[in-house]
């Protein structure tokens, strides 16, 4: 498959669906993409038409903001149809802004309150090791959400239980709501501080490569320990004035007109 | 018996039959009893150590996988420190967690303040989809418990740790669902909870002998609550009295007085905590001093007739 034209499709569709509202998570769902493609279209062992199949590999966006861009993978990979993807955050919609394992096929648990998502997947990991399926078990959090002190409550669990079935993404693209992370509150080394708590950990230079991730889940795959991937991404990637908005793009309008402007970019016109 | 020990004996039954039930604790499996089942279940009872909104989540995510995840922790822990877990991993997600906090209110004795739970009802009483608790004595907590396992959804169970006066016996009806009617009467509904169960026994019993006549309804489960008992007696007394351990902010006495205003408003009178944090003391000592005993409840219903 050919991720890098997946992931401009998918880009695509999250400010699609983001501008059918007029405004939403820009920036994190931005810096996921490549991460959630490698992860959906290589890795996870699912079956969309049945989404809770007993042993599937599971995925809990805690940083559950991003639903925009687990909602555009999920429909390309036919959990529901593309068109709901222009109900994201109206009234009555199966895909809210935040991710609703009640509302939304393929949805594996939800999130929205930062630091609880990442323990839930622990206790997932857990599950599945309780249960010997195999499955592996991926979190995706926020750099900003390792201010949360249950990130580190989880992080020392999964550890001492030996969840080798849990790989864990930190979307390290050094933004958060207010501002620049270690302007407000440094989570840095993170490297360092996931290895203390006995935790695997692999950087990835460029969190926006699929190929870079890809090598990284390989690895973390063979690990006998839970795996901390580090994410060097950029919060709002492929998109030039989400980008320049810095952490301003944490939750910014998006109108038709910006949206023309970023497909036209994305499809290199400009 | 110790309630404890009731509880660690029907857990240990029933995960015998189910198993999915699996049990979590922070680092106070000795103290709530589960010591032994934890050497029992090594693979089903973990101690999380000393991280209860890690607990709360953990076992939403085991949930999610059809587990059946029991979280033990004193009951201050167990809900106004995960108040958010509860309402996001466990309630809103609808998760299967059942949630036991022990020691409620001044039963928490030597613990004092800090690990007094006044508020705990009245935390958990606003959140959707929770059903919340309280065992009066061990033969409520043993009928209660496959009931508890057999109803999908989050249940806190806020339960005593140490003995509990017997009240009913193993031939009484037990439905979570139902308030239980422990003593018919015309002048007065008291409804009551917990160890104050015991309580307005005592103050019935004293109040039958000044020939004022005293219904007794234990409010078992506060949410749901069971509006229709509550209507039938008022609707015969004209009048109420509340006694629990708790906050009378945000506990029994405003769950009854919700029903009631909305469907057939009389006189209500709390006994419980008004509004204030705990301290140390013996439960004879506390409940003199919160103004919860039986002597109390007598002069509240002398009050209100």
């Amino acid at each position: 498959m050919d991720f890098s034209s997946k992931c401009l499709q998918i880009r695509k569709d999250i400010l699609s669906e983001i501008a059918s509202v007029g405004s939403g998570h820009v920036g994190g769902s931005l810096s996921v993409v490549e991460l959630l493609v490698i992860l959906y279209y290589k890795h996870m062992n699912i079956d969309p038409k049945n989404p809770k199949t007993e042993g599937r590999d599971r995925l809990i966006v805690s940083k559950g903001h991003c639903g925009p861009a687990v909602y555009a993978v999920l429909s390309d990979k036919g959990y529901f149809d593309k068109n709901l993807l222009y109900t994201l955050n109206k009234f009555g919609t199966n895909l809210p802004s935040h991710c609703d394992m009640n509302k939304t096929p393929g949805v594996d648990m939800t999130t929205g309150s930062l630091g609880q998502g990442f323990s839930c997947a622990v206790g997932i990991a857990k599950a599945s090791k309780l249960r010997s399926d195999n499955a592996t078990i991926y979190a995706i959090i926020g750099d900003g959400e390792c201010q949360e002190g249950q990130i580190w409550e989880g992080a020392m669990l999964a550890s001492h239980w030996k969840l080798n079935n849990l790989i864990t993404f930190i979307d390290y693209n050094k933004l958060q709501l207010d501002g620049k992370v270690e302007e407000i509150c440094n989570v840095a080394p993170l490297n360092e501080k996931w290895k203390a708590f006995g935790w695997d950990t692999i950087n990835v230079e460029n969190g926006n490569s699929c190929e870079e991730i890809d090598k990284a889940i390989l690895k973390a795959k063979s690990s006998n320990k839970p795996s901390a991937i580090i994410l060097n991404t950029i919060k709002g990637y492929g998109v030039k004035f989400a980008e320049k908005a810095e952490s301003n793009n944490h939750s910014m309008p998006l109108s038709q007109e910006l949206l023309k402007e970023a497909i036209k970019e994305l499809d290199g016109d400009i | 018996m110790e309630m404890r020990q009731i509880l660690a004996q029907e857990l240990e039954s029933l995960m015998k039959s189910n198993e999915n039930i699996v049990i979590l604790n922070a680092d106070l499996a000795k103290p709530n009893g589960l010591g032994g089942l934890n050497k029992k279940y090594p693979d089903r009872v973990f101690n999380v150590g000393i991280a209860e909104q890690n607990m709360a989540s953990v076992a939403a995510g085991m949930s999610s996988y059809g587990f059946i995840p029991f979280i033990v922790t004193f009951a201050p822990f167990a809900t106004r420190r995960i108040c958010d877990q509860i309402a996001v991993s466990i309630c809103y997600a609808k998760q299967n967690v059942k949630i036991i906090g022990s020691d409620p209110g001044i039963t928490a004795e030597l613990n004092g303040g800090t690990h007094m739970s006044m508020e705990d009802i009245g935390v958990l009483r606003s959140i959707p989809g929770i059903t919340i608790f309280e065992p009066t004595d061990n033969t409520q907590l043993k009928k209660a418990l496959p009931q508890i396992i057999d109803m999908p959804g989050p249940v806190y169970i806020r339960m005593l740790r140490k003995t509990a006066t017997d009240i009913f016996s193993e031939k009484t009806e037990f439905n979570l669902t139902k308030a239980s009617i422990i003593r018919e009467g015309t002048d007065i509904s008291i409804f009551c909870s917990g160890i104050m169960v015991e309580e307005a026994i005592k103050a019935a019993k004293m109040l039958s002998e000044e020939s004022i006549s005293a219904e007794i309804i234990n409010i078992h489960t506060i949410k749901p609550i069971d509006k229709e008992s509550i209507l039938k007696s008022v609707q015969k007394t004209k009048k109420a009295v509340t006694a629990e351990n708790h906050n009378i902010i945000g506990g029994l006495y405003s769950a009854v007085c919700e029903v009631l205003a909305e469907n057939y408003p009389v006189p209500v009178k709390p006994i419980g905590v008004m509004d204030e944090f705990g301290q140390v003391g013996k439960l004879p000592e506390l409940k003199k001093a919160y103004k919860m005993r039986f002597q109390d409840i007598i002069e509240t219903v002398k009050e209100i007739l």
